[in-house]
């Protein structure tokens, strides 16, 4: 049985931080296809169109008939434990600070025999599902884990190696003022974080429900304006050390497309707070957050941007919000292979439309606040990295799939 | 041979008998601009990015770049600035009369009125009383009312807002009119964030300050401080805004010359 987390003591100030290492990162073209899997919760791998050979590890043509038509799909998760062990030593840097670690051999039940880190929970010779997990270099690995859900499960620290988890971790939502910051605010708490550091870009603005948030004792409020370097900087010199989880909620959305307009100016606006505020965010909270990537049970582990599903295509009806959102997009990419380094993972969340003020004549339907947030915490818990949220995001990524210029002429209709 | 007037004038100062006051708040990310409904144009605060300071990206150099809107800050309303005076003449900050930067100021105290009830409008009554202790408002003098507002240090208590708006000290809708008629007055300028009261957009018309003195071809200033400092009468204004094509304002330095207290 898992233990259950404890709450991590204070930690000794006169004692070297331990640096971030990572697992081997090295992947083939091919393997990345596990990647891709793992990074949006999925569990695939390549099936032959021919003979229908489920493969692994992944290749370029098919194990059994040699045919280069391998899709990826989602396979049968299920397995069976063929051997485990325990490693008590290893020369890697990483698993040397990890150790022991528990792995073995898994006979799936779509046919190939595969090489998993094995859950403490999972009993030997017993049946097991397999997950795709990203580890802290960002790349699949193969957790197997018990076939049927045990207490604190999630709580393994295996587990925690490819998870983020907001329990007993300390939370800063960039602007917790907005429908969707409380929102993140509040399910942080009910997820366990230990402080929830809460921006407050408007401290002249008396918003009901955030002085409700505000007087809950784990919640600490911080001005914090993302469009205001020295209010970034500022911040950062004084909370930059604690905050593990960082999400910025701090949007701007306007409808109205190009030629519309007179000026540039909602357009500069939309930029300032949806690309340059995460930036600013980044260059001032990024490198405390890499240096305690692996401080301790519960090290700095996610930066979380609240994007759109109009960052990967246009809503010409909001063409500026839109090129803000695909700016944002890019520079999280960016903001991902530089924190890779240090293990941090950058998660973007894709909502749909979101049920807020300045979506108010948007038809539905809409995404309560509360069900994004759900759905970041529980990406977080899953050690995702590509959140989907909502019917309508689900629907636009899939289409783009296979036919991106008919998503776009539709948008533009 | 006497002594020229602009070296009497040095001495004054040098000796103490002139005092220079500053009536400008210092520009900060976090002093707040006006704040309109979200659905129109909003006026930028003021933002500061370092452009180098003696390192890799200048080494023997400091300087910043910066952004604000014409309203941020301590700053002078040209009359182009309102409907009212946008077909005057010489109206924008670029073509006002140089010597327009000149001129004298009536420091009407308000303080107490204002701690009182931050709604308190300035009338036609209150300046007859003022001008009965103080002496007659001057032609062509800048009208400065001394609320204390700028004591207000956070923007909280500063903006003054409730669910029905920004609560501010002003001048009613009769006396704008009125110190443009029957005293010639230069301009109006406030402590608080706007020449207006925050609760201006229900007077009649609307916002009468803007919309009489620019209507006049008169200006304006506002985010104003240290009128505590200033005598009712006998200060000097310069108030010079930047030279924008076509501004219709500025941020700028206002600084007062006062005899020595």
């Amino acid at each position: 049985m898992t233990e259950p987390l404890v709450k991590p003591k204070k930690k000794n100030p006169v004692e070297r931080t331990r640096l971030a290492t990572r697992p081997p990162a090295a992947r083939s073209r091919s393997a990345l296809g596990l990647t891709r899997a793992a990074a949006e919760g999925r569990f695939e791998m390549q099936v032959c169109a021919e003979c229908g050979a489920v493969q692994y590890p992944p290749r370029e043509v098919c194990g059994r008939c040699l045919s280069e038509r391998l899709a990826w799909k989602p396979v049968d998760d299920r397995g069976e434990l063929l051997a485990t062990t325990t490693l008590r030593h290893s020369n890697d840097p990483y698993f040397r600070e990890r150790l022991p670690w528990r792995v073995g051999s898994v006979k799936m039940a779509a046919g190939p025999v595969v090489v998993a880190h094995v859950h403490e929970d999972c009993t030997a010779n017993g049946a097991v599902r397999l997950a795709l997990k990203l580890d802290r270099s960002g790349q699949a690995v193969i957790h197997a884990l018990p076939a049927k859900n045990t207490p604190n499960m999630n709580e393994a620290p295996q587990m925690r190696e490819s998870t983020c988890d907001p329990k007993f971790r300390r939370v800063l939502v960039s602007d917790g003022k907005s429908a969707m910051g409380l929102a993140v605010a509040e399910a942080m708490l009910d997820a366990g974080a230990a402080t929830v550091f809460v921006g407050d870009p408007t401290i002249w603005k008396r918003v009901a429900a955030f002085d409700r948030l505000a007087a809950d004792p784990r919640v600490q409020v911080v001005e914090l304006d993302v469009t205001d370097t020295d209010s970034v900087k500022r911040l950062a010199a004084s909370i930059g050390g604690k905050v593990e989880i960082l999400v910025n909620t701090a949007a701007y959305l306007r409808d109205g497309g190009i030629l519309g307009r007179k000026d540039v100016i909602l357009a500069r606006d939309a930029m300032d707070v949806n690309v340059l505020g995460p930036m600013r965010l980044a260059q001032a909270f990024g490198p405390g957050m890499c240096f305690r990537a692996a401080d301790g049970t519960h090290g700095a582990v996610a930066w979380v941007n609240v994007l759109s599903i109009h960052a990967l295509v246009a809503l010409p009806g909001r063409g500026a919000w839109s090129a803000s959102m695909a700016a944002a997009l890019s520079a999280a990419q960016t903001l991902r292979a530089e924190l890779r380094g240090a293990g941090v993972q950058v998660v973007n969340v894709f909502p749909g439309p979101i049920d807020e003020e300045w979506e108010q004549l948007t038809p539905p339907p809409k995404l309560a606040p509360a069900t994004v947030a759900k759905a970041i915490v529980q990406g977080l818990q899953d050690g995702r990295e590509d959140i989907y949220v909502g019917d309508i995001a689900e629907e636009i990524r899939e289409r783009l799939r296979h036919n991106h210029k008919a998503v776009e002429r539709e948008l533009g209709q | 041979m006497t002594t020229p007037i602009l070296t009497q004038f040095m001495n004054a100062l040098l000796t103490g008998r002139l005092r220079l006051v500053d009536l400008t708040q210092t520009l900060t990310p976090e002093f707040p601009t006006i704040v309109l409904p979200p659905e129109f144009g909003q006026a930028w605060p003021f933002r500061i990015e370092e452009i180098s300071r003696y390192d890799e990206r200048g080494p023997a150099w400091y300087w910043n770049n910066f952004s604000m809107s014409e309203h941020t800050g301590t700053h002078f309303d040209a009359p182009i600035h309102w409907i009212s005076g946008k077909d005057q003449p010489d109206n924008a900050v670029d073509s006002i009369p140089a010597e327009n930067f000149i001129a004298a100021a009536c420091v009407i105290d308000v303080s107490a009125e204002s701690a009182e009830n931050p709604d308190f409008l300035l009338t036609i009554d209150f300046v007859e009383a003022w001008e009965a202790r103080h002496g007659r408002i001057p032609e062509r003098a800048w009208v400065l009312l001394r609320t204390d507002w700028s004591k207000r240090t956070t923007p909280r208590e500063y903006l003054n807002m409730a669910e029905d708006g920004a609560h501010s000290p002003g001048p009613d809708a009769e006396v704008v009119p009125w110190l443009i008629r029957a005293r010639n007055v230069h301009g109006f300028g406030t402590e608080s964030v706007g020449t207006d009261a925050g609760q201006a957009h229900h007077l009649n018309p609307p916002y009468p300050c803007h919309y009489y003195m620019h209507g006049n071809n008169r200006y304006g200033l506002q985010c104003l401080t240290n009128l505590d400092q200033l005598p009712p009468q006998g200060a000097l204004i310069f108030a010079a805004p930047l030279k924008i094509r076509n501004g219709s304002g500025s941020p700028l330095r206002v600084l007062a010359l006062a005899p020595a207290a």
